[in-house]
């Protein structure tokens, strides 16, 4: 707790017990003993974070949302397209996270994953694939040595709504069972009344529940399911209470809860990770999920990353998009812009 | 890092990333794409728009051409004194017998019926626009144009309620426009649309750099079955200007352009019963606080002084920050200058565009020159600019005050002139320390001070964590030096009815 | 009966009003001011271009704290003068039935259209905003007003009519927030003096209102071009000349005129006034803002 939190300004808030007050330095009453520790940690840990993070610049709304519209309107066009295209497919996390999910199912993803257009080997792969923790075992043995990485969600998605030890858990399960990444959301609940702290404590729990025996460890994605943080002020202070965590990439939405990823709530993001580098140096990447269906919505986003976030941030490596139905759209546009006609869903796998 | 190798594991590895990919070096480059011209049927010569009508002109024909590339695109009719006269002795005519008895809700209909048209053939005005204005096809396509028809239609709903509007019903006559080069279309949409919707019929007198959508705009009025003679458009410079202005004929001028030939006007109307309206230069301070949304004020900051080349009177030309946050704010602000794109106008990936004359661009080079000599530190991204036409990088000078000239005269170019200050109070001191007194910007989070400010701000039109907003319904115009009379919403009646003043 | 002496009167020497006093004329020039019957009334100071000077100073140091002051204070301040007129309303008419020679009737006349006409914009303080302002629904998420705001300082050339000429020019520019210098009759300078030391009891503020007397020829110059002064009424030239001369010396910054009315149709100051002469001189600011969550 204490390192992560060097990185950032720290606050010289008095320490409660050492406050002196007139009566106290008036009588000859030795002051009241200090509260333990570990009863005034969470507190005064949500006082001093609520200082940082509700002293970030604001975010207007309308502004940042006119910012997006006017980054909508770049035209992206054959060899910036193609190459585009082709860098949004390298970017996917396939995604699967239904209850109807089976081995059968995963094994298919895992498949298209690494062979998107099996018509053409020039094609990349995606990302990687992202399932339930208890298929990750299915999923790591169909990726095999393929590079495409396995993602687990984690710490009781999408609500969060379990004890710490449960997430802790589930957390663990994953990564043994080969995960090279989780997903993990965060407590809304705790963020929302304020519990900033608690919030913090979790996902460096998560963080370190992530470390595999070998000393390497799975990386981490925090959600912050910014459908439900409400307002763009909001997202910039979770984005920033997660990156002080220690998250390896901030995620928008679980997809389970409208809305999901708009270009707003990304470009806050993206704003997000590019000043933490101004700061630290530390480069940390970004996901939206859920609602980015077609390309068109795709390259916006990758026009956003450029222009906002910088050019470093056009790799998979920094940037995902988490999504299923998107693959297609990418697919079906790259073969368009191969062969100059248009193609029918006949002409991409659906698995 | 190429799509095919193994990026997840080399970035995780590393974690940090070093020195950050020069914006210049990136591997996304957007491909050109250009919106194509085949929309705009260019006449080769164009003449006057008078009753009705195309005339020649008797004056000395001059060429147009676009800035971008330098080419002449039409030749254009000069309107003599003559030419002048008769335009106005349409207007009149037009007044008298037509367009002034007519019921408002008639001409309201003419109103509607050219905003309707202004929408159908949106893409060829956009395209016209920016091959003889230079400015970039996503701002004359999301921005001009749109507000245009907007302009057409508020103001058409006007014509039969002018009883409620507080100005009276009574039309002044014949009205004697005068509009600059840097929104061609749009300013005419200010001077046209208001005055046909009180009553009154119009001579308009485009730019002589940007005459063509003014000259397209006539054709509209021919498709709209316009009465003839309600609006007439002449072409010409600075002597036809004057001649339009000075005639007996006219009952009023609005004029939109430099505060210098805006004094003349009002020298020239002394002592007639001319009512006037001028629209005139501006140095807007553009004031950040350290409490402001900096990526938004950041933005702002762009929007203020970039849209456009700059070329726009109420332009945030004086960036006022506050010396807490003044070196953050400069390194988001430069970093983000480097992603504007400057080049082809007809790109719809352009941010900056063409100057759009040769003169202005001198002017531009002149006062960037005198901010050098001054000691200013002038900044531009690397950005290069193509070899014909008229450019300018986008620039700003640090290291200003209040006493350097480029903090003082509108350059009317991309050029920022940065100054810092330390307490709201002496931001409003230098804000207001100005002949001028068009617009001006504050950015703070904190509503109070906001209100406070933008109360105290002697600016007739105050963006507050916003710049650079347009709309129909909203009063535009300046205090001091910037000249008179509001266009826009309802007070822009004021300046068309006998019953309106301010 | 035993014999009385008449006694000597004691006369008033009437100076210039700025900035709150009451200074003779910096050139210590006079002129001499007749009654009706041609008689000998009083020697009223013949201000310079260094008065109109001093006073454009006195306008503009009292416009920032006038301007800011409350709609509502401001009504009150006129009204106050109107209270104090009217309290001291036998020494008006005595002075506008030795200068205009008309009767009591027509003084009394005049003095209570002077009362009821500072009365009546009084009220108009905190409501022109209301009259000429409004929201405006912008096709936006912004929360767009505009207001009307004095435009600074106003020089004024008062028209003939000594008392009403004077209340009809001066008060609907104070009460919109606006300072102003004014030119008195040039032919019946006195009563505008005293208005002065009305004004001077009236709770407003030095400096708000300066009142000079002498020529309208010599002062108008100086004030139409001064760059300082931020409007001009020329309600009181009737000379189409001087009208055009100071309209043309007023365009060097853009000064909001406002004309004379024409000679065939001259105002009529008993009537109500048009909303025009205040909002000749009050500019209107639009303030747009975001509106976001």
């Amino acid at each position: 707790m204490l390192a992560a939190m060097a990185a950032r300004p720290t606050l010289d808030l008095p320490d409660p017990g050492d406050v002196t007050t007139l009566d106290a330095a008036a009588s000859d009453t030795p002051p009241a003993p200090p509260a333990p520790p570990e009863q005034l940690a969470p507190s005064r840990s949500d006082a001093e974070l609520r200082a940082w993070l509700h002293g970030l610049p604001g975010v207007d709304q309308v502004g940042a949302e006119r910012r997006a519209a006017m980054l909508g309107t770049r035209s992206i066009k054959t060899t910036a397209k193609a190459y585009a295209l082709d860098l949004a497919i390298s970017m996917v996390d396939l995604t699967t996270l239904e209850g109807q999910d089976t081995p059968g199912k995963v094994r298919a993803l895992a498949a298209k994953a690494q062979r998107p257009d099996p018509t053409d080997r020039s094609c990349p792969r995606t990302a990687a694939v992202c399932v339930y923790g208890d298929l990750v075992g299915v999923a790591r043995e169909a990726v095999g040595d393929s590079g495409v990485q396995v993602a687990a969600v984690a710490t009781a998605f999408p609500s969060g709504r379990a004890s710490l030890e449960v997430k802790l858990a589930d957390t663990r399960d994953a990564v043994a069972a080969g995960a090279d990444e989780i997903d993990m959301v965060i407590d809304r609940g705790a963020f929302l009344t304020g519990r900033y702290g608690l919030v913090h404590e979790q996902i460096m729990a998560v963080k370190d529940a992530c470390r595999r025996p070998d000393g390497t460890s799975a990386h981490l994605k925090v959600i912050l399911e910014t459908g439900e943080l409400a307002t763009l002020d909001a997202v910039r202070r979770a984005s920033v209470l997660a990156i002080d965590a220690g998250a390896d990439f901030i995620k928008t939405s679980t997809g389970k809860v409208q809305p999901a990823a708009t270009l707003p709530v990304t470009l806050v993001m993206l704003q997000a990770v590019r000043d933490h580098r101004e700061r630290t140096g530390v480069m940390v990447g970004v996901k939206p999920a859920g609602g980015i269906r077609t390309s068109k919505d795709a390259l916006k986003h990758l026009v956003m990353v450029h222009e906002v976030a910088g050019p470093d941030w056009l790799d998979p490596a920094w940037f995902r998009f988490g999504a299923s139905t998107l693959l297609n759209d990418l697919l079906m546009q790259r073969m368009r812009l191969r062969t100059g006609r248009y193609t029918g869903s006949d002409d991409v796998t659906l698995d | 890092m190429t799509s095919t190798a193994h990026p997840a594991h080399q970035a995780h590895a590393t974690g940090s990333a070093g020195p950050a990919t020069p914006f210049a070096e990136s591997p996304f480059a957007y491909a050109p794409a250009p919106e194509s011209t085949a929309v705009v049927d260019l006449r080769d010569s164009y003449g006057l728009f008078v009753d009705g009508t195309f005339v020649a002109g008797t004056g000395t024909p001059f060429t147009t051409i676009n800035p971008a590339t330098e080419e002449p695109l039409a030749q254009v009719a000069e309107a003599s004194d003559a030419d002048v006269d008769a335009a106005v002795r349409a207007a009149r005519r037009a007044f008298e017998q037509v367009w002034g008895p007519m019921p408002g809700s008639e001409r309201a209909k003419y109103l509607f019926r050219i905003a309707r048209i202004i929408q159908e053939r949106s893409r060829e005005l956009a395209v016209l626009e920016t091959l003889d204005n230079g400015k970039p096809i996503r701002e004359s396509r999301d921005v001009d144009v749109p507000t245009v028809a907007a302009h057409f239609f508020y103001y058409a709903g006007w014509a039969d309620k002018l009883e409620h509007g507080g100005h009276g019903t009574t039309p002044l006559g014949v009205a004697a426009q005068v509009i600059p080069w840097n929104f061609p279309l749009l300013m005419l949409a200010w001077k046209i649309a208001p005055a046909l919707a009180c009553g009154n019929t119009v001579v308009l007198k485009p730019a002589e750099t940007t005459p063509l959508t003014a000259l397209l705009f006539a054709e509209i009025c021919q498709q709209a079955d316009l009465p003839p003679g309600v609006v007439n458009i002449v072409t010409g410079a600075g002597a036809t200007g004057r001649a339009l202005v000075e005639h007996p004929g006219v009952d009023k001028v609005a004029f939109t352009g430099s505060t210098e030939v805006g004094r003349g006007i009002a020298r020239a109307v002394a002592g007639t019963s001319k009512r006037v309206t001028l629209e005139l230069g501006g140095k807007a301070a553009n004031i950040v606080f350290d409490d402001a949304p900096i990526d938004q004020a950041v933005e702002g900051i762009v929007d203020g002084i970039f849209f456009n080349q700059g070329h726009v009177c109420c332009a945030g030309s004086r960036l006022l920050v506050q010396e807490t946050i003044a070196e953050e704010v400069l390194d988001r602000l430069k970093r983000r200058m480097e992603t504007l794109r400057v080049g082809d106008p007809l790109d719809k990936n352009t941010d900056l565009g063409a100057i759009n004359s040769a003169a202005q661009l001198a002017r531009i080079r002149e006062l960037s020159e005198v901010g050098d000599a001054e000691g200013a530190e002038r900044w531009s991204p690397a950005c290069e600019l193509p070899e014909r036409g008229f450019w300018f990088a986008p620039t700003l000078f640090t290291g200003v005050t209040q006493a350097h000239r480029i903090a003082r005269e509108e350059i009317f170019g991309p050029v920022l002139s940065v100054l810092t200050f330390r307490t709201p109070a002496e931001a409003i001191e230098k804000a207001n320390n100005t002949p001028y007194g068009l617009s001006a910007g504050v950015w703070s989070e904190k509503g109070s001070r906001i209100l406070e400010v933008a109360e105290r701000l002697r600016a007739g039109v105050v963006w507050a964590n916003t710049f650079n907003r347009f709309d129909p319904t909203s009063p535009f115009g300046g205090y001091q030096e910037s000249g008179y009379g509001r266009e826009g919403g309802r007070h822009g009646l004021a300046a068309y009815l006998q019953g309106g003043h301010a | 009966m035993s014999e009385q002496t008449t006694r000597i009167d004691v006369r008033k020497t009437y100076k210039l009003y700025v900035g709150g006093a009451f200074p003779r004329s910096e050139s210590a020039r006079s002129y001499e001011v007749h009654g009706a019957d041609g008689g000998f009334l009083a020697n009223a100071s013949l201000a310079s271009r260094k008065d109109a000077r001093d006073a454009v100073v006195a306008a503009r140091k009292a416009f920032g704290g006038w301007s800011t002051r409350t709609a509502y204070n401001r009504g009150q301040v006129v009204y106050r003068i109107a209270e104090v007129l009217e309290g001291r309303r036998a020494q008006f008419e005595a002075e506008l039935r030795q200068a205009q020679g008309v009767d009591a009737a027509q003084a009394a006349a005049s003095v209570d259209a002077a009362v009821d006409r500072l009365v009546w914009y009084a009220g108009w303080a905190d409501k022109l905003a209301q009259v000429v302002g409004n929201a405006n629904p912008v096709a936006g998420p912004y929360f767009n007003v505009s207001v009307p705001e004095p435009t600074g300082v106003v020089a004024a050339i008062a028209p003939t009519d000594p008392l009403l000429g004077l209340v009809s020019v001066v008060a609907p520019l104070i009460v919109t927030g606006n300072a102003c210098v004014v030119v008195a009759s040039e032919e019946h300078p006195l009563p505008a003096i005293t208005l002065g030391e009305v004004m001077a009891t009236s709770d407003l503020p030095g400096g708000v209102v300066n009142v000079l007397t002498g020529r309208r020829a010599e002062l108008g110059p100086p004030l139409a071009s001064h760059l300082d002064v931020d409007g001009l009424d020329l309600a009181g030239v009737s000379d189409p000349a001087l009208a055009t001369e100071l309209e043309v010396l007023a365009a060097e910054n853009l000064k909001r005129v406002r004309r004379p009315a024409p000679a065939e149709r001259p105002e009529d100051l008993l009537a109500e006034p048009p909303l025009e002469r205040m909002t000749t001189f009050v500019e209107t600011k639009t303030v747009w803002h975001p509106r976001g969550l």
